[in-house]
C-alpha cells in the first residue's frame, strides 16, 4: 500500500480522498471538543491532547545564511486519533505525522514520517518538553530548545530561545473558524529567536533569524462547506507580528491576532482581515497564489506578501503550500504563508 | 443507341514486346439487335468483349453503353455497369462453386437488387433446371452448368448481353440446344447481344455480323 | 450486396468443412499452446510477486539477530530515533498458515495489504478489530481474503501477531527502507547484535525460477510459431481455391474493396472464434500442467504457488490478439496479391505456395542472412536478449532454408535413381515438396525445440543430481531451535554418529559482493565428495590451513575471480583455491576452515547439523534424537529423502516437458495431415498419367505414405543439429546471461532416437489416411482428369 495514501487517510480521518481538505469539516463523534473560555496551563498544554481527534506542533523560521541568502524552515508535528478510545503499545489509536522543510530562493527540500503512538516511536511530553517523531526531535525549554530533522537530501541542527511569552489567539485561545462556530484551541510562541546549521546538497550553511511556533488542537475545526485556508504569519520590521487566516468557503470566513512587540494582543472579528491573489504561480501542476494583498485598515496594515521561492510545494501525503515570504508596503518584515486546498 | 465503340485500342505487354491487340475497333448496336463477332484465335473478340463487358479499360478510343462512357468509369462504376446493365455469358461458365444451383441463378439479380422471383423460376424452368436447384454447380453437366451461367446472366434483365463462346466447351448437340434457348430468352427480354464464336454457323443466327482480323474489323 | 457475396464467399468454408476446420483448428492450437504457456507463467509470476509483496523478501535488506533469536521491540524503537528507517516484521504459524505481522505505518511501500486502503480499514487493522488479512487458499476465521498475498500466508497488525503468537516485544526482522536519512548512527553503535543481509535484488526468487520458466516461454513461442506455419498455409490454400469465385465475383459486378473488406472481416472473424477456442484449450492445459509445474517450482526453489489457476482477463487479451496478429501476418500478403489482383487473369487455382524462381532466391538469401547472423551472436552474445536474438535467427534461418536443402537433396536422389518409378517417386515428391513445404518447417522447429528442451532439462537433471550427491553428503541432517537445544543435541549425537559436522554460515561481503560465507569443519566428507569446477593440487588442505577459501561459481563470475587470487573475509586475506558449482543458487558463497570462521564470527553459533553415521541406523537415530533431545521429527532431514525429494521434482519437470512435446509434435503432425489432405485434390491430375501408364492406386497410396515418412526423416536429420544449437544457446548463452551460471551439456542419443521415431510415427500417422485416401481414389476420377481435360 502505498504509504502516502495511508498518511492521507489518517490526517482525513472519515473524510473521503474527494473531499481533501475539507474533510477536516467532518464530524467529531466521541472525541472532545473546544469549550469558549478556555484556561490554559503551561507547561501542561504544550503537551498533547489525546482526547482531541487532531493536534499539531507546528514551527516555521525565517532565516538568514551566512552567505547573505534568505531561507525559509519548518518543523511540524501532526498528531491524530482513529478513535477517542485509550490503549496502549501497538492498538494505540493515535497516530503521528512529521513534516520537515527548508527552502531556499531556488529550491525547497521536504520529507516526511509516519508513526503509531504508543510504542514510543513519535510523541509529546510536556515536562521536560520534547516532541519526537523518530530521530527528529523539538525539545528543551524555551530558553534553550533544540530543533533538529532530516531527510535524504538535507537536514539541519538548531536551537532557539523564547524573547518574548506566548500569545493566545481568538477568545483567551479559543479561535473560532467558521460563521457556524467550529473552533479550534490555538496559541502561539512568536518570540523565538533560532541558531544552527541548514546541512544541504549544496554545502552546509550557518543559519539565525526567528521562528514561529503554533500550537493548535481541535476535534472539528472547519466548517462543513470550508475547502482550506490561507494563513500568514508576519513578523513586521517595527517588533509587532500579525496572524491572519482566510478559510475559504461558501463565504470566506477571517480572523487574525495582531501582537505588538511586547506580547500584548488585539483580536479581530471576521472579516477585518482581508487577502487579496494578486499573482499566481504554476506549482505542482496547478495554480497557486504566490503573491497577496493583506490589509487589517483597523490597525493601518496594507501590504503585499510575496513568496521567497513561489515552488515551495510540500509534496507530501495531503499536498499543501508552506513557505517563507517577504513583506512591503505600509509594513516590512518577513514571514511564512501557507495555503491548503489548492487540488 | 444502346452500345457504341469508337477507334477502341488495347495493347497488352507480352514476353515479346507490347501487343497491339484492338488497332481501332468501331462497331455499334441497338437494343434486341444481335451481332456476332466472328475472328481467328488471337484476333482481339474476346478482349473487345471484356473491355465492352467493363472487365478492363481501353487505351484509346471510346466505349458507350446507353450513352455512358465506360472508360470515364473508375472501378466502383465498372462494377455497378457488371452488376445491373451488363450481362456475361462465359465459356467457362464460371458458377460460384459454394452456391447452390438456385443461389447461382438469382446471385446477379440479387447483387443488382433486381430480384424477380417470378422471373427466375421462369428462367429456371425455360432452362430446364428446375431439378436441379438443390444441386451444387460440379455436379451438373457442362451443358446444365452453362445454362445455369445464362439463367444468372439473364436474372436481372440486362439491358447488354455478352457472351465469350457460350458453347464452346459443349458438344455439338448440347452447344445447339443451349443456343436454341439462349437466343429465345435474350429475344424476350429486348436485351442487345454481342455474341463472340469462332463458328460461322453460329453467328448466322445472329442478326449481324462482324469479323475481326488482326484487331480491325475486317 | 454485402450479404449476398458474403454467402457467396463463405459458401467455400461451407463445401470445404476440412479447410475451415483446418485454418480454426491450427490457429486454436497455435493460440492454445502459447496461451497454457503464457498461462502457467503468468499464475507463478503472479504468486511471486504476492510473495515478494508480502515479505518485502528480495527487495529490502534486512536486519536480523546473528544468532537467529527474535530481536527486541526496543531496539527497533532505538533504531528509528537513530534515523534508521526500518519497520518491523513479526512470524509465525497459526493453523498451517505463514502469519506475519508488520506494521502498516513504516512499512516501505507495496508490503500491505490492499484491504487497508480506506480508512475504517486501516482503523480496524491496527486499533479495535485486529483484522487478518489472508491469501485465499488460507482458511482463517475472519480473516478477510486477499489475492495479492503470497499463497499460505496471512498478514495482521504487528500487535495483532505479537498477541496472537503470545511474543510481545518481540520481532524477527526489520526491513530497511529504500531511502534512508542523513546523519544516520551507525548499526554498531545502536544494535550490534543486528547485522545487515543485502536484498537480493535482481537475482530474488523471482529470478531464480525465470530459469524454469524461460524453458516454458520458449516452447509457447515454437509452439506458436509452428501454428502459424499451419494458419498461413490454411489461409494461403483458401485464397488460391478461391481465386476463381473473387474472379467471378468481380466479373458479376462486385467491387474490388468491398471483396477485400469482406474476406479480410471473415478471417478476423474467424481468428476471433478460434482465438476464443485456443484460450479455452490453454486454459485446459494450463489446468492440466499447473500442479506439476506448481510442484517443480516449489520444490526446486521454495517458491510457493498456488495449484489453482484463475482466469486472467490478461490471458484472454493475449490469446486473442495472438490469433488475430498471427491470422493478420499469414492473411496480410494473400490480401495484398487479392487486392493486386487483375481482373482477367488467375482464375485457375495455383498449387498451394509455390516457391519458384526469384522467390527461391530471396528465401535462400534471407535463410544465409539469418544463419550468419545467428552465427556472428554465437561467438558475440553476452545477454539474455541477444540470446533469443540468436535463437530466433537460428530458427527461422534454418526454417526457411529446409525446403531449399531438401530441394537439393530431392534433385541429388532424382539424378541419381534409375528405375522409372523411382525417377517418377523423386521427381513427383520434388515437384510436391512446395506445398509440404510449410508442414514441414512446422515439423522442423517442432521437432528441433523438442530436441533442444529436453536436453537442456536432462543436462539440468544430470548436473543437479551430481551436485546433490556432493551437498548432500551426510546421511542425516538436523536442525535445532535454539543455541541450547544445538548444544544438548550436539552432545547426545557425538557418541551415536562417526562424525558431526556442524553448519555455520553468515553473509559478509566478498569481492564488494554479498556471499554466505560456510564454515567446513576439517573431515574427509567435504574432500572425498567435493568437486570442483576448476581448483589449486591440494584445496583442502590449503583451506584447513587458514590461507585459503572455496568460492561458488556465480561469485567467481560476478566478481571476475580464478584459483589463485586472494580475496578479504573481514580483514583476513585468502587465496582462492577451488570455484565449484552451486545451481540454483543467487548470491555468492564461499567456504572457509571451521576454525577460521570461529575466529572470525564468534558470535555465529551453528544450529544445523551433518551428522555422518551407517545409513541403516539413521532411522533409530531420528526416533531417539525425538525422545531424548525433544527434536521434533521435522528437523531431521534424512539425506535419501531429500535425494527422493529432488528427483521426485525432476520427473514433474519431466511431465510437463514431455507433455509440451508430445503437444508440439501433435500439432506438426496436424500440419502434415492438413497439408496432405488439402494437397489430395489437386494431386489427382499428377497421379492420374501414373495411374494410367500402370501403377496401381495401391501402389500410389504407398508411395505417399513412403514420401512423407522419407520427408519426416530428412527433417528429422536436420532438426537434430539445429536442437542442439538451440540447446546450447539455451544452456551457453541464455541461462548463463540470466543467471550467471553455465550448464554443461549432456548428449541423450537415446531421447532423440525415441523423439525421431515419435516424430515419423506422427508424420507417418498423418500421411496415413491421405494416403488410404488416395488408394480408394474411384477410377473414375482418375479418368475425368483425361476427360475434362480440352
Amino acid at each position: 500500500m502505498n504509504v502516502r495514501l495511508i498518511a492521507l487517510l489518517l490526517w482525513l480521518p472519515a473524510a473521503s480522498l474527494a473531499q481533501g481538505f475539507a474533510g477536516l469539516g467532518s464530524s467529531a463523534e466521541g472525541f472532545a471538543l473546544p469549550e469558549p473560555n478556555p484556561t490554559f496551563t503551561f507547561p501542561s498544554d504544550d503537551g498533547a491532547h489525546p482526547d482531541f481527534r487532531i493536534e499539531w506542533w507546528y514551527l516555521t523560521a525565517n532565516l538568514t545564511g551566512d552567505d547573505g541568502r534568505d531561507y525559509g524552515l519548518q518543523w511540524t508535528l501532526f498528531r491524530t486519533a482513529l478513535t477517542p478510545t485509550d490503549g496502549t503499545g501497538w492498538s494505540s489509536p493515535q497516530l503521528w505525522m512529521g513534516h520537515a522543510a527548508v527552502t531556499t530562493p531556488d529550491a525547497h527540500f521536504v520529507t516526511e514520517r509516519l508513526a503509531r503512538g504508543g510504542i514510543g516511536q513519535a510523541g509529546v511530553t510536556a515536562q521536560p518538553f520534547e516532541a519526537w517523531i523518530d530521530e527528529w526531535t523539538f525539545s528543551g525549554p524555551d530558553s534553550d530548545a533544540i530543533l533538529r530533522a532530516a531527510g535524504p537530501d538535507f537536514a539541519y541542527d538548531m536551537t532557539l530561545q523564547a524573547t518574548g511569552p506566548r500569545v493566545l489567539h481568538g477568545d483567551a485561545g479559543y479561535s473560532v473558524k467558521s460563521a457556524g462556530g467550529q473552533a479550534s484551541y490555538y496559541y502561539s510562541q512568536p518570540f523565538f529567536d533560532i541558531a544552527g546549521t541548514l546541512q544541504l546538497p549544496s554545502g552546509d550553511v550557518t543559519v539565525t533569524g526567528n521562528a514561529w511556533l503554533d500550537r493548535e488542537w481541535s476535534s472539528q475545526p472547519l466548517g462543513a462547506d470550508q475547502t482550506g485556508w490561507d494563513w500568514f504569519s508576519l513578523s513586521f520590521d517595527d517588533g509587532s507580528k500579525l496572524m491572519g487566516f482566510l478559510l475559504r468557503g461558501d463565504g470566506d470566513y477571517s480572523r487574525a491576532t495582531l501582537i505588538r512587540a511586547d506580547g500584548t494582543t488585539v483580536a479581530y472579528p471576521d472579516g477585518a482581515f482581508n487577502a487579496e491573489k494578486i499573482v499566481q504561480s504554476q506549482v505542482a501542476g496547478r495554480g497557486v497564489p504566490t503573491t497577496w494583498k493583506v490589509t487589517l485598515p483597523d490597525a493601518g496594515i496594507d501590504v503585499v506578501v510575496s513568496a521567497l521561492n513561489t515552488q515551495s510545494w510540500m509534496d507530501t501525503s495531503v499536498p499543501y503550500w508552506e513557505g517563507p515570504v517577504r513583506v512591503t508596503g505600509s509594513h516590512t518584515g518577513r514571514g511564512y504563508l501557507e495555503m491548503t486546498g489548492y487540488e | 443507341m444502346l452500345l457504341s465503340a469508337r477507334d477502341v485500342h488495347k495493347t497488352y505487354d507480352t514476353a515479346d514486346g507490347p501487343f497491339a491487340v484492338l488497332r481501332g475497333v468501331d462497331l455499334s448496336l441497338e437494343g434486341g439487335q444481335s451481332l456476332a463477332l466472328t475472328g481467328e484465335s488471337g484476333s482481339g473478340k474476346s478482349t473487345l468483349l471484356h473491355l465492352i463487358g467493363g472487365l478492363d479499360v481501353p487505351d484509346q478510343g471510346q466505349i458507350t453503353i446507353d450513352g455512358a462512357d465506360i472508360a470515364a468509369m473508375d472501378d466502383a462504376g465498372r462494377a455497378g455497369l457488371r452488376r445491373g446493365t451488363v450481362g456475361v455469358v462465359f465459356q467457362q461458365f464460371n458458377l460460384i462453386p459454394s452456391l447452390t444451383i438456385a443461389a447461382n441463378i438469382a446471385f446477379q439479380a440479387r447483387l443488382a437488387g433486381q430480384y424477380d422471383a417470378t422471373w427466375v423460376d421462369a428462367l429456371t424452368d425455360r432452362l430446364g433446371l428446375t431439378s436441379q436447384v438443390a444441386k451444387y454447380p460440379e455436379q451438373l453437366s457442362g451443358g446444365q452448368q452453362q445454362r445455369v451461367a445464362i439463367a444468372r446472366t439473364l436474372a436481372p434483365r440486362p439491358r447488354l448481353v455478352l457472351a465469350d463462346e457460350p458453347t464452346g466447351n459443349l458438344d455439338e448437340d448440347t452447344a445447339a440446344s443451349v443456343m436454341d434457348v439462349m437466343l429465345s430468352l435474350v429475344a424476350e427480354t429486348g436485351a442487345g447481344l454481342l455474341m463472340v464464336t469462332h463458328s460461322s454457323a453460329l453467328a448466322a443466327r445472329l442478326d449481324n455480323r462482324l469479323h475481326l482480323r488482326a484487331g480491325r474489323i475486317a | 450486396m454485402i450479404a449476398v457475396t458474403f454467402a457467396a464467399l463463405f459458401g467455400h468454408w461451407r463445401r470445404n468443412p476440412l479447410q475451415l476446420f483446418t485454418l480454426l483448428a491450427g490457429l486454436a492450437l497455435a493460440t492454445a499452446l502459447w496461451s497454457g504457456v503464457q498461462a502457467i507463467n503468468a499464475e507463478a509470476r503472479a504468486s511471486y510477486d504476492a510473495a515478494a509483496a508480502t515479505l518485502g523478501e528480495g527487495q529490502f535488506d534486512r536486519l536480523v539477530r546473528s544468532d537467529g533469536q527474535p530481536i527486541a521491540q526496543d531496539t527497533y524503537i532505538a533504531l528509528r530515533r537513530a534515523g534508521w528507517l526500518v519497520s518491523p516484521v513479526i512470524e509465525g504459524r497459526v493453523a498451517d498458515a505463514r502469519l506475519i505481522g508488520l506494521d502498516p505505518l513504516s512499512a516501505p511501500g507495496g508490503l500491505t495489504p490492499v484491504g487497508l486502503r480506506n480508512i475504517g480499514g486501516l482503523q480496524d487493522f491496527i486499533v479495535t478489530g485486529g483484522r487478518i488479512f489472508a491469501a485465499p487458499d488460507v482458511a482463517l476465521d475472519g480473516a478477510v481474503s486477499d489475492p495479492a498475498i503470497a499463497p499460505g500466508t496471512a498478514i495482521a497488525d504487528m500487535g495483532t501477531v505479537q498477541k496472537l503468537l503470545d511474543r510481545p516485544n518481540e520481532l524477527d526482522a526489520l526491513i530497511v527502507g529504500p531511502q534512508q536519512p542523513l546523519g544516520q548512527t551507525s548499526l554498531d553503535q545502536i544494535a550490534p547484535q543486528l547485522s545487515r543481509q543485502v536484498a537480493q535484488g535482481g537475482s530474488d526468487i523471482g529470478q531464480l525460477t525465470d530459469s524454469f520458466h524461460l524453458n516454458l516461454t520458449a516452447f509457447g513461442l515454437l509452439s506458436f510459431a509452428v501454428g502459424i506455419f499451419i494458419v498461413h498455409g490454411a489461409i494461403g490454400l483458401a485464397f488460391e481455391q478461391r481465386r476463381a469465385t473473387v474472379r467471378t465475383l468481380r466479373a458479376l459486378g462486385v467491387p474490388l474493396r468491398l471483396l477485400v473488406c469482406l474476406i479480410g472481416g471473415e478471417l478476423l472473424g474467424l481468428a476471433l472464434i478460434a482465438g476464443a477456442i485456443g484460450v479455452g484449450l490453454g486454459y485446459l492445459i494450463a489446468v492440466f500442467l499447473l500442479p506439476d509445474v506448481a510442484a517443480t517450482l516449489r520444490g526446486l526453489y521454495g517458491a510457493e504457488l498456488t495449484g489453482t489457476l484463475q482466469l486472467r482477463p490478461i490471458w484472454w487479451a493475449t490469446g486473442m490478439a495472438i490469433a488475430v496478429g498471427g491470422t493478420g501476418v499469414a492473411a496480410s500478403t494473400a490480401l495484398w496479391k487479392l487486392s493486386r489482383m487483375p481482373l482477367l487473369t488467375g482464375a485457375q487455382p495455383r498449387a498451394l505456395a509455390v516457391i519458384a524462381g526469384r522467390g527461391v532466391k530471396v528465401q535462400a538469401a534471407v535463410s544465409a542472412g539469418l544463419l550468419c547472423t545467428a552465427f556472428v551472436l554465437a561467438l558475440t552474445a553476452n545477454g539474455v536478449v541477444t540470446g533469443f536474438v540468436l535463437l530466433g535467427a537460428l530458427l527461422i534461418g534454418a526454417a526457411l532454408g529446409l525446403p531449399i536443402v531438401l530441394r537439393a537433396v530431392l534433385g541429388f536422389a532424382a539424378n541419381r535413381s534409375h528405375g522409372v518409378v523411382s525417377s517418377w517417386f523423386w521427381a513427383d515428391t520434388r515437384q510436391q515438396l512446395p506445398g509440404l513445404s510449410l508442414a514441414l518447417m512446422a515439423l522442423l522447429l517442432a521437432m528441433a525445440a523438442n530436441v533442444g528442451v529436453s536436453t537442456m532439462v536432462s543436462s539440468f537433471r544430470l548436473t543437479f543430481v551430481a551436485f546433490l550427491d556432493q551437498r548432500l553428503a551426510s546421511e542425516l541432517y538436523v536442525t535445532a531451535q535454539s543455541p541450547e537445544q544445538a548444544a544438548s543435541l550436539v552432545d547426545f549425537v557425538t557418541p551415536r554418529v562417526d562424525v558431526v559436522l556442524p553448519i555455520m554460515s553468515t553473509q559478509v561481503k566478498i569481492a564488494g559482493r554479498a556471499t554466505d560465507v560456510f564454515g567446513a569443519r576439517n573431515h574427509a566428507t567435504y574432500r572425498d565428495n567435493w568437486t570442483f569446477l576448476t581448483a589449486g593440487k591440494t584445496p583442502w588442505k590449503d583451506v584447513h590451513a587458514n590461507v585459503a577459501i572455496l568460492i561458488n561459481e556465480q561469485l567467481a563470475r560476478g566478481a571476475d575471480l580464478t584459483v589463485g587470487d586472494v580475496v578479504n573475509v573481514g580483514e583476513q586475506p585468502l587465496t582462492i583455491a577451488g570455484i565449484y558449482g552451486d545451481y540454483g543458487n543467487p548470491i555468492g558463497q564461499a567456504i572457509i576452515a571451521e576454525s577460521l570462521f570461529q575466529t572470525l564470527f564468534p558470535d555465529v553459533r551453528p544450529l544445523r547439523f551433518g551428522l555422518r553415521l551407517p545409513r541403516k541406523k539413521v532411522d533409530e537415530l531420528v526416533k531417539d534424537l525425538q525422545s531424548e533431545v525433544g527434536l521434533p521429527a521435522s528437523s531431521a532431514i534424512n539425506q535419501a529423502g531429500i535425494k527422493a525429494h529432488s528427483l521426485a521434482i525432476f520427473d514433474r519437470t519431466f511431465t510437463v516437458t514431455t507433455a509440451l512435446n508430445v503437444l508440439t509434435l501433435s500439432v506438426a503432425g496436424f500440419a502434415i495431415l492438413m497439408s496432405l489432405l488439402t494437397l489430395t485434390a489437386m494431386r489427382v491430375p499428377q497421379l492420374a498419367p501414373a495411374w494410367a501408364m500402370g501403377l496401381t492406386r495401391a501402389q500410389l497410396g504407398r508411395l505417399e505414405l513412403i514420401r512423407t515418412v522419407m520427408l519426416a526423416v530428412l527433417t528429422g536429420a536436420i532438426a537434430l543439429p539445429l536442437g542442439l544449437a538451440l540447446a546450447w544457446v539455451l544452456l551457453a548463452v541464455v541461462n548463463v546471461a540470466a543467471f550467471g551460471w553455465r550448464l554443461p551439456m549432456y548428449l541423450f542419443p537415446w531421447d532423440y532416437a525415441q523423439l525421431g521415431v515419435l516424430a515419423i510415427l506422427a508424420a507417418g500417422l498423418a500421411a496415413l489416411w491421405p494416403a488410404l485416401r488416395l488408394a480408394r481414389t474411384p477410377p473414375a476420377d482418375l479418368l475425368k482428369v483425361f476427360s475434362n481435360e480440352r
